[in-house]
């Protein structure tokens, strides 16, 4: 950063200065064995679902950092817009603020076109970007919603191909979660069959793949509502501590000792000498 | 076909070969500006999306300039360049912001948000440039 003078003005978006140093620090943590700190993924599985008259998206709510649980219960399932929402894996932070990106794009483009907004192009949106940057974006990512021409699921892979499938899945527990789709899936199914086997796939992968885990959170999206159910399930609820163990009780029940004796003495009382002070409240 | 007129547009991006090497007078390099260099520094850009980022304006702009001439015919781009540059002439000296509200209407910025709004603001950047010494780069005095 420390030019000697600044001939260009500086121009916004991504700034490659540190990639050099980054990459010799790199190489000198790597040589006395250390490891660099690693970005925070989730780890996942995410998963969505046509039904009858909608969508249902599944994730689990894991964050992982290497191999620590970094977010217990954490909101996979970003908001898009009111009619479209997507589930994100991959890198926490690019999933993050991939889907904020697009929904400030969607809603600007709404605004411009009065129209609401369809999900193809959400994901014309999204695969253009992640395409841009060739992958270094490391966001899949299950997208889903209702517009005006129906149902609509789309898979966006990290380097910006898609697919627009019945069921898909993503993340390390996809083919867990993937099993249970091939399974079970009908076209056509009513809405809580559609709950019932999403929250199967995602208990699948959450069991079953070590990257995902806690609750399991749905959202369901028809024309004109959404259901954003988080949690749906507690797949992984901690033991209830019995309330003993959380405050020891020291007061015993009456007749716990047995009572021989028992004798009440009066003590008489006089009031031998009265001072009042008063108090400065000045 | 008919690209081969829009090929002065490229003149401004960075090719391969030669990363960022600022050439003074007399075609040697400018110590006194960009400091000491090693040619190994030079040769590659350090990251793989460096050179793409940096281009990508410009060959989005180009292909939709070569779009439109093959769909509309030469008038087409020839009038949105003219108004580009003349949007670009009505901007503040180059070490003082400048909003670009009319480049950015015309090119449909203002309608888009992505990572150039967000990350490295240059309203907010630490270090100032030296007024003298841009001016002077930016009229070709220097």
């Amino acid at each position: 950063m420390a030019t000697l003078s600044v001939c260009q003005p500086q121009l916004g978006g991504f700034s490659f200065e540190n990639c050099k140093r980054n990459a010799v620090l790199e190489a000198e943590v790597t040589k006395l064995g250390c490891n660099v700190p690693s970005a925070r993924k989730t780890g996942t599985t995410i998963c969505g679902v046509v039904f009858k008259d909608g969508i249902v998206l599944g994730a689990d709510t894991r964050a992982t950092e290497g191999m620590i649980v970094a977010d217990k219960n954490c909101s996979k399932i970003h908001y898009i817009s009111p009619n479209i929402y997507c589930c994100g894996a991959g890198t926490a932070a690019d999933t993050e603020m991939t889907t904020q990106i697009i929904s400030s794009n969607l809603e600007l483009h709404s605004l411009s076109t009065s129209r609401l907004p369809r999900v193809a192009t959400a994901n014309r949106m999204l695969k253009q970007m992640l395409f841009r940057y060739q992958g270094h974006i490391g966001a899949a990512l299950v997208l889903g919603g209702v517009d005006c021409n129906g149902p609509h699921l789309y898979s966006i892979y990290p380097h910006g191909s898609t697919d627009k499938l019945p069921y898909v899945t993503m993340g390390s527990g996809s083919l867990a979660a993937m099993a249970v789709f091939e399974d079970r899936y009908k076209q056509d199914m009513e809405e809580e069959d559609a709950k019932r086997l999403v929250r199967d796939a995602i208990a699948a992968g959450i069991f079953n793949d070590l990257g995902s885990g806690s609750n399991i959170d749905l959202c369901v999206i028809t024309k004109g509502r959404v259901d954003y159910l988080r949690p749906h399930d507690m797949a992984n609820k901690k033991g209830v501590r019995s309330q003993r163990l959380i405050r020891p009780v020291y007061a015993y029940k009456q007749g716990t000792t047995g009572v021989l004796t028992k004798s009440v003495i009066k003590l008489d009382l006089e009031v031998v000498e009265e001072t009042v002070q008063t108090m400065d409240t000045s | 076909q008919n690209t081969r007129g829009l090929r002065s547009q490229l003149k401004d991006s960075v090719p391969v070969t030669g990363m960022g090497q600022q050439v003074g007078a007399y075609g040697v390099q400018d110590t006194l500006r960009s400091g000491f260099s090693s040619v190994k520094n030079e040769l590659l850009p350090s990251h793989a999306l460096e050179l793409s980022e940096k281009n990508f304006q410009l060959n989005q702009d180009k292909m939709n300039f070569s779009n439109l001439r093959n769909i509309q015919g030469l008038h087409a781009p020839l009038k949105l360049q003219m108004e580009y540059r003349a949007a670009r002439q009505i901007q503040r000296l180059p070490f003082l912001q400048s909003s670009h509200l009319a480049l950015d209407t015309l090119k449909g910025n203002d309608e888009s948000i992505s990572f150039e709004d967000i990350l490295n603001d240059p309203s907010q950047s630490e270090m100032v440039g030296e007024p003298h010494i841009m001016m002077e780069y930016k009229l070709g005095l220097m």
